[in-house]
């Protein structure tokens, strides 16, 4: 405490020197940018809440804000089935991602084995492969194999691509390269076997790592696009991301329902944000700063 | 390779143990990468090579035809000319706003966190969301940005609707939701400088702009690095953004939004021209992989010496 406040006096007394712009600049700077970066938000929310009446003229605030277009979102779109889906989907991919990743990152980090630095290349390598190149193989194997004829077919087919990612293998292995071998060691001798090692003792000591993880992975897969799109052949299985894009065309341009719908959509990417903005933030800065 | 053969006298049953276990693990996730990336990866090669229509029965062998077939594709070439200037636009526009708003947000301590969660909400949000936002704020009729320009004694434009300014503005859009996520990379990359730098040239007398020159930008380089590289890969594939901006006309008006992404999936998905399309996705492989090289190559040598 008291040698951080010694360096620290002398650095906040020489710090005006260094600024060639006033702090009050800067506050004014960051606001205005906030309030462009903001504004689409705002706008998206405020129109949701008019009625079609007032729909087009161009007041900011509703005059007389309804919740109408939420309830018929509700209630006239399977919006609440998109969610499910997505929900569904994301979420088993995550935990696939989770457990594959770390276990290959645990691997890769604390075994010795020939094909070892072979392997690890291979995986990264196949992170410069446009997914645009591997859509139409996949479709082609999806239809061969008549997955989508069944309910788990149909969710398999939707899902799989996403199943282990190679960028999660790369962090991970970044992670149990810092763990000391000693721990790892001492359970061997302690005659525990090498999955007990891997999901009892190395495991819980990377959670930061897990959760970040873990949060990009649903985020990612809560938005994937172009894949869902190809594969998802009956609107039952639509995701969120498909279901409103493909909502316009079916709804007509009902610019109050899209909005609602939007709006919906963002809320539980926010709650997300808001509980785990700082392992998010973390996650970026492990990732940004090992590339 | 002689590491294992040095290491084998005393050791060699614990090697073998470890090799073994070590295979076991990777069983699963190595058949996975096998069948999902590298397989497809030589499909795609191999289809390039065939007139594949999956709703044709015979797909006969062609050659390099479907590549012969690219130097006179207008669609193509459009695709191709418009991929590449989204990625000139978007990376250093991106970069350049995201470095400018992580420099004042590292000068100052109150309500640093707030700023830095409000600049990367756009992040978090559904691309397709964003999209119809975007749709509206833009619209030539009844969209705020003109109003805002009247406002301004400005005539109104047409945006989206504008086969000139209809690539500005979705370029635009991307570049909204990245912001957060390259402010958060240079803010650690920011934070990593040490102190003592900063210190050090301000004693030798030098300016504010001097030292971002000398000292901020190279000790940033791994992370510019970085941004450049990834920046890149994603703005070649740019397609969600593009297709949800104008779902009636995809790519449009004129083409002038189309990318490379885009006419990939109108032709295997639209028109079920499979082998073609393979070919173009084959081409967009080379030139990810030619630039990602030469990216790597010349931006890190050229602090590091």
């Amino acid at each position: 405490m008291t040698s951080a406040r010694q360096t620290g006096a002398p650095r906040a007394a020489r710090r005006p020197r260094r600024l060639n712009l006033p702090v009050a600049l800067i506050y004014a700077a960051l606001t205005l940018g906030v309030i462009v970066t903001l504004f689409p938000f705002a706008w998206m929310v405020l129109t949701s809440l008019k009625s079609f009446q007032e729909l087009f003229n161009l007041s900011f605030l509703p005059q007389q804000p309804t919740l109408d277009n939420y309830a018929q979102v509700l209630t006239q779109t399977k919006f609440l089935q998109w969610f499910g889906n997505s929900l569904l989907v994301a979420g088993v991919t995550t935990l696939s991602v989770l457990f594959f990743d770390s276990l290959v990152g645990y691997t890769l980090a604390k075994f010795d084995f020939p094909g070892k630095n072979l392997i690890f290349l291979l995986i990264l390598s196949s992170l410069m492969i446009p997914t645009e190149m591997l859509v139409i193989p996949w479709f082609v194997g999806v239809s061969d194999l008549h997955l989508t004829r069944s309910v788990p077919g149909s969710y398999f087919a939707i899902l799989f691509p996403g199943l282990i990612s190679a960028f999660g293998v790369f962090l991970m292995r970044q992670f149990f390269e810092s763990l000391p071998t000693d721990l790892i060691e001492a359970a061997r001798i302690d005659g525990e076997h090498e999955f007990g090692i891997f999901w009892r003792i190395a495991l819980p000591l990377v959670r930061p790592a897990l959760a970040s993880l873990g949060i990009f992975t649903f985020l990612g897969n809560w938005n994937a696009f172009l894949w869902p799109l190809i594969v998802i052949q009956q609107p039952q299985f639509r995701t969120l991301p498909v279901g409103t894009a493909l909502f316009n065309g079916e709804a007509g341009t009902q610019w109050g329902l899209i909005m609602a719908a939007s709006s919906l959509a963002v809320i539980p990417v926010l709650i997300v944000f808001a509980i785990f903005q700082k392992q998010i933030i973390d996650g970026i800065v492990m990732t940004g700063l090992k590339g | 390779m002689s590491t294992t053969s040095k290491a084998r006298p005393p050791g060699g049953a614990i090697r073998r143990q470890q090799t073994r276990t070590a295979y076991l693990f990777l069983a699963v996730p190595l058949l996975f990468f096998l069948i999902v990336r590298f397989l497809p990866t030589l499909m795609a090669l191999r289809m390039s090579l065939f007139d594949w229509n999956i709703l044709k029965d015979t797909q006969p062998f062609v050659g390099l035809e479907n590549y012969t077939r690219l130097a006179q594709d207008e669609r193509f070439l459009t695709a191709l000319k418009n991929t590449a200037v989204y990625t000139l636009i978007g990376v250093p526009v991106q970069i350049a706003l995201g470095l400018a708003v992580a420099v004042m947000l590292s000068r100052v301590t109150a309500l640093r966190g707030l700023y830095r969660a409000l600049y990367f909400a756009p992040y978090v949000t559904p691309i397709v969301a964003a999209a119809w936002v975007w749709q509206w704020l833009f619209s030539p009729q009844f969209g705020p940005v003109n109003t805002f320009l009247t406002w301004l004694h400005l005539p109104a434009q047409g945006f989206l609707t504008s086969p000139s300014q209809a690539l500005g503005t979705t370029a635009a859009l991307v570049v909204w939701q990245n912001l957060g996520f390259q402010i958060v990379l240079f803010l650690a990359g920011l934070a990593a400088i040490p102190r003592t730098y900063f210190e050090a040239a301000e004693i030798d007398g030098a300016t504010g702009a001097q030292a971002f020159r000398r000292i901020t930008l190279p000790l940033l380089n791994p992370t510019i690095v970085f941004s450049v590289v990834t920046g890149t890969i994603a703005y070649l594939q740019l397609f969600t953004q593009v297709v949800n901006l104008n779902f009636t006309d995809q790519g449009g008006p004129l083409s002038s939004t189309t990318t490379v992404a885009l006419y990939i999936y109108q032709l295997a998905f639209g028109r079920f021209q499979m082998g073609y399309a393979s070919a173009v996705t084959v081409m967009l492989f080379a030139i990810i992989l030619l630039i990602t090289v030469i990216q790597l190559k010349f931006l890190t040598r050229r602090y590091d010496a």
